[in-house]
């Protein structure tokens, strides 16, 4: 009998295997290069130059630190998250953990971080880079790290029992089951992570501690020393190479991996609208891609082989009782030790000193405040407007898109600019960086709450003639309120953040700074007074955790037990 | 010797609320080279639990599952299982997800290869093995689930409900493709057991049909069926054989303890009043008593659907069911025929005389002074005899059916039963 062979296509290179090949040679000599700058250079301080012959390779120097940190914060999520779903003993701990490491502000993390590994590497500038963007890292790595450990713990019950009966070894089943079935959420939460990479862009290039000054070249930095001395054609730039580079980034990373994204949905009905890349389908097509991801199939199969053969002797042995207890044990005298010595930290902190935290602490909470509530007032009209009317979401989506990734920290020197004579005017400065950094996810959420009403309630309204009014209290609102939550509680634990940044800003030569628990964050940072930027730093997950645990997370149990449709 | 044996398997699940409930009981049973076998039961009867137990996905309780005479600790090494959802990986094609099971027992790529497209031919799946399961539909997905359990050459074949997510006319058709390899012995595969709550199914493709009881789910009776294939669903030997089946479902256990005298009396069956009202009215119009079998194919509603519309009708005393036949009782055609107040009327005597629970019901509420209770209290007083969203769905049922007898009302913002002004004149004419 002959079967039919699976069509090859036929080897042949075409235009697009070129420009791949080129691709790979520019990106691995631009990592070589960069390489050898890290190890040559030994001084901190940089001189960052204001000219614009210097944007592209600062462009390349931040995109460098963005990917790498991306793909620490890749490795790292899969991996806990993957361990926090399959160990039952340590989930409560990790995911607890996770919980609070979400809310700690970047700057927070920078001394230890900064003084750490310039102790490990010395010598010349890489202790410095790996520092930014291990930096970098910290603001991109948890909602990742959730989302793979939500969905590996949420996989369907018969996708998880076909896995057992057909007994795949462990790693077969995260390779052909645990990790396909991550993707989607991966994708989506890694495209909001990179976006959050690039609002703190600026404060992990270049930043004070103590008597110190660290300075990298690249984009963040550019625009920093820009915002610093002033320089309006500098600063705009500056803005318009980082638009450039997200709309980039854009089209040639997200959109096609996206598109990609769609085969791993679970859900065996195709929807209406399919997410579509042309650049996907053209690097489908090309011969050299389809030869590598071959290869790779292959070689990923030896190793499961080996594996697997592995994995039935280990399972014979017994899973080493002795070193999981040494391990749990070692992890319980770490944490120990970093608590005692955290709450000796915290103990050097004055008394009068607590009560300036406190008084920052509201005053910072006002602001989030009057942000959010700005946002949801602007947002919620005109997301349910855009959702509500799938012709005019298909035109504003990308748009929307666009606009809600370009960072929101770029753009606040012009603003600056702006305010900066008025009375309060970094209050208000502050304020508005918060909404301009937070406002999307609430946009995006209602945006999808007013899609998510069913047809025959809009139709049902109809028919009953209910308007204005009457429309949104009865319709609207319930469809839409669990959606505003959601997103509410992301705008605000953003807007706490983005407090570290706007409270406190160097600006035509000199720092500005008002009341507040971001500007006590950084400006302790600065100082390199670490006793009360940890005293601050958990006065301000203190409130983020209170606030979600205490005001949205009711609202949504109220929204949901009510609305739920 | 048989090829898998299970002796007094038990499952109990411990539930969130500290309740453990038992769902199969005392389960012995046994699998024989060339033997078809079919578990048939009703909803909640144990059915998946049983065959996830001789697969080794779930751990008995009591008892244990036999391999050969070998005890079966984790996954169980001879058996392959196709799943009622298909359960294929939306990721793989078709050749992938058949290859799957081959790849985990480390056959080597060639011979892997050939192995899937041999299994992928004869199943009938012939061009579509680059195609991705998104691509397929509900018959051709549920094929593919066949070919990767067939591929690993499993001595074993389970079947959980592999007909009951497809279309009439998809699932005969693949119905009769398995039969067709199983008879002529394509496959080497040495034993088959089918879980299935359609009894016509059963008897078609089966040689032994082992049917459960419920609450927890037994061994009732075990049929043998010596109808040559195949069979002929219209012969008069396929229809008794049917309707035979169909009242050892309905009737009361054969190997049962002494009936328990329960305050509460059995659980309501999960209908509301709507399809309780015109089941009746459907009955009444029948000249002469009719065969349920009949009956079902008439609505053209499977067995177990109709099932628990047939129980409640019985438990008000609108229908008599005595061997498989249907027919109206006196009461039932005064229900049938009565306009929509003394419907309610009608109801709401039968429930206080039938219904333990709702009685409890009224006689707490009259007993308290604002006639109102929280409905968790009811709840709670249910949770001691099912499981909490058993014990949800008992109240969700017992509310609708005292709310169209106008017993009681629920408010379910407050989250309260109570009574209203006219059900407390009505309760002195209980009284």
């Amino acid at each position: 009998m002959i079967y039919r062979v699976i069509p090859l296509r036929r080897v042949k290179i075409s235009i697009i295997d070129i420009g791949i090949i080129f691709f790979l040679f520019a990106f691995i000599y631009g990592i070589v290069s960069t390489a050898k700058e890290w190890g040559e250079i030994p001084t901190y301080t940089l001189n960052i130059s204001l000219s614009p012959r210097n944007l592209p390779i600062y462009a390349w120097y931040s995109i460098l630190r963005q990917f790498l940190a991306y793909l620490i914060s890749l490795v790292f999520s899969v991996s806990y998250g993957y361990i926090a779903s399959h160990n039952k003993t340590l989930e409560p701990f990790m995911i607890a953990l996770l919980d609070i490491l979400q809310s700690v502000p970047v700057l927070s993390f920078m001394p230890g971080v900064i003084l750490g590994l310039i102790a490990l590497f010395p010598y010349g500038r890489i202790g410095v880079e790996l520092g930014s963007i291990i930096l970098i890292f910290t603001g991109q790595v948890w909602n990742m790290a959730f989302s793979v450990y939500g969905s590996m713990s949420s996989l369907p019950r018969d996708l998880r029992e076909a896995a057992e009966i057909f007994n795949l070894t462990p790693f077969q089943r995260f390779l052909y089951v645990e990790f396909p079935y991550s993707i989607i959420g991966l994708v989506w939460n890694s495209m909001m992570s990179v976006a959050g990479g690039w609002f703190f862009l600026m404060a992990c290039e270049m930043f004070t501690l103590g008597e110190r000054d660290f300075r990298l070249p690249g984009l963040g930095s550019y625009l920093q020393l820009a915002a610093i001395n002033g320089d309006t054609k500098a600063i705009l730039s500056g803005l318009a190479t980082m638009i450039a580079i997200i709309i980039l980034i854009d089209q040639l990373v997200w959109r096609p991996l996206i598109a990609w994204a769609q085969k791993f949905k679970v859900e065996l009905t195709t929807g209406n609208i399919v997410p579509t890349s042309a650049i996907l389908t053209v690097l489908q097509r090309s011969t050299i891609l389809t030869k590598i991801t071959q290869w790779m199939d292959e070689f990923i199969e030896r190793i499961t082989f080996r594996f697997s053969k592995r994995e039935s002797i280990e399972k014979k042995i017994n899973p080493f009782p002795v070193l999981r207890i040494i391990l749990i044990g070692l992890l319980l005298v770490i944490i120990g030790y970093a608590s005692v010595r955290l709450i000796f930290l915290i103990s050097r902190v004055p008394v009068f000193m607590w009560g300036e935290i406190i008084i920052s602490d509201l005053l910072t909470l006002l602001r989030v405040a009057i942000a959010v509530s700005l946002s949801i007032a602007w947002t919620l009209p005109l997301g349910v407007y855009i959702g509500m009317n799938p012709r005019i979401s298909l035109v504003m989506q990308p748009i929307v898109q666009i606009l809600a990734s370009i960072p929101a920290t770029a753009v606040f020197p012009i603003i600056l600019m702006w305010l900066i004579n008025l009375k309060g005017g970094l209050s208000i400065a502050s304020i508005l960086l918060m909404l301009l950094g937070t406002q999307w996810y609430i946009l995006f959420n209602v945006i999808a709450g007013a899609m998510s009403i069913p047809s025959d309630l809009k139709e049902a309204a109809e028919v009953f003639q209910l308007k204005g009014l009457e429309k949104w209290r009865k319709l609207i609102i319930p469809a839409v309120l669990p959606y505003l939550v959601t997103g509410a509680i992301t705008a605000t634990g953003g807007a706490w953040n983005a407090s570290i940044v706007s409270e406190y800003v160097h600006f035509r030569g000199s720092t500005l700074m008002v009341r507040g628990l971001g500007a006590l964050i950084s400006n302790s940072a600065d100082r390199g007074d670490l006793s009360v930027l940890a005293a601050s730093t958990i006065m301000m997950i203190v409130t983020v955790t209170l606030i979600n645990r205490f005001f949205w997370r009711r609202l949504y149990w109220l929204a949901e037990e009510h609305y739920s449709l | 010797m048989a090829i898998i044996e299970t002796k007094n398997l038990t499952i109990i699940f411990d539930m969130p609320n500290n309740t453990r409930i038992t769902v199969v009981e005392d389960i012995n049973l046994s699998l024989e080279e060339g033997e078809f076998v079919a578990i048939l039961g009703p909803s909640g009867a144990g059915k998946s639990t049983i065959v996830r137990a001789i697969a080794g996905l779930i751990k008995p309780t009591h008892g244990e599952v036999l391999y050969r005479g070998k005890l079966v600790e984790g996954v169980n090494p001879g058996v392959s299982m196709v799943f009622q959802t298909a359960a294929l990986f939306p990721w793989l094609t078709v050749l992938e997800n058949v290859e799957i099971g081959l790849k985990a027992k480390g056959v080597p790529p060639k011979e892997r290869r050939e192995r899937a497209l041999k299994m992928i031919d004869l199943i009938g799946l012939d061009g579509f093995e680059s195609a991705y399961p998104k691509e397929l539909s509900g018959g051709m997905r549920q094929r593919v689930g066949f070919a990767r359990a067939l591929v690993v050459e499993p001595e074993v074949l389970l079947m959980d409900e592999p007909f009951s997510g497809l279309d009439v006319l998809t699932a005969e058709n693949l119905r009769n493709d398995l039969l067709e390899l199983w008879i002529e012995k394509r496959i080497p595969t040495k034993t088959i057991l089918l879980i299935t709550h359609s009894i016509e199914e059963a008897v078609y493709l089966a040689d032994r049909v082992i049917v459960l009881d419920k609450n927890p789910g037994r061994i009732k009776q075990e049929i043998y069926i010596n109808i040559p294939h195949w069979r002929d669903r219209e012969s008069e030997e396929f229809i008794r054989l049917v309707d035979r089946i169909y009242s050892i479902m309905m009737g009361k256990p054969v190997t049962a303890k002494p009936p328990k005298t329960e305050r509460y009396g059995t659980p309501l069956p999960h209908v509301r009043v709507g399809a309780i009202a015109g089941f009746v009215e459907l009955v009444a119009e029948l000249e002469r008593k009719e065969d349920i079998y009949k009956i079902a194919e008439d609505l053209n509603m499977d067995l177990a659907d109709i099932q628990p519309v047939i129980e409640a009708a019985e438990l008000l005393k609108f229908i008599d069911t005595t061997g498989g036949d249907i027919s109206v009782t006196e009461l039932g055609k005064v229900f049938a025929e009565a306009d929509v107040l003394e419907k309610k009327e009608i109801f709401r005597k039968q429930l206080l005389a039938n219904v333990p629970f709702i009685q409890q019901i009224v006689q707490v509420l009259q007993n308290k002074s604002n006639h109102r209770m929280p409905v968790e209290f009811f709840i709670e007083l249910l949770e001691t005899r099912f499981s909490t969203s058993e014990a949800q769905a008992q109240m969700e049922i017992a509310i609708d059916w005292g709310r169209y007898a106008e017993l009681f009302a629920y408010d379910e913002d407050s989250k309260e039963v109570y009574l209203e002004e006219e059900v407390l004149e009505t309760q002195k004419v209980v009284d």
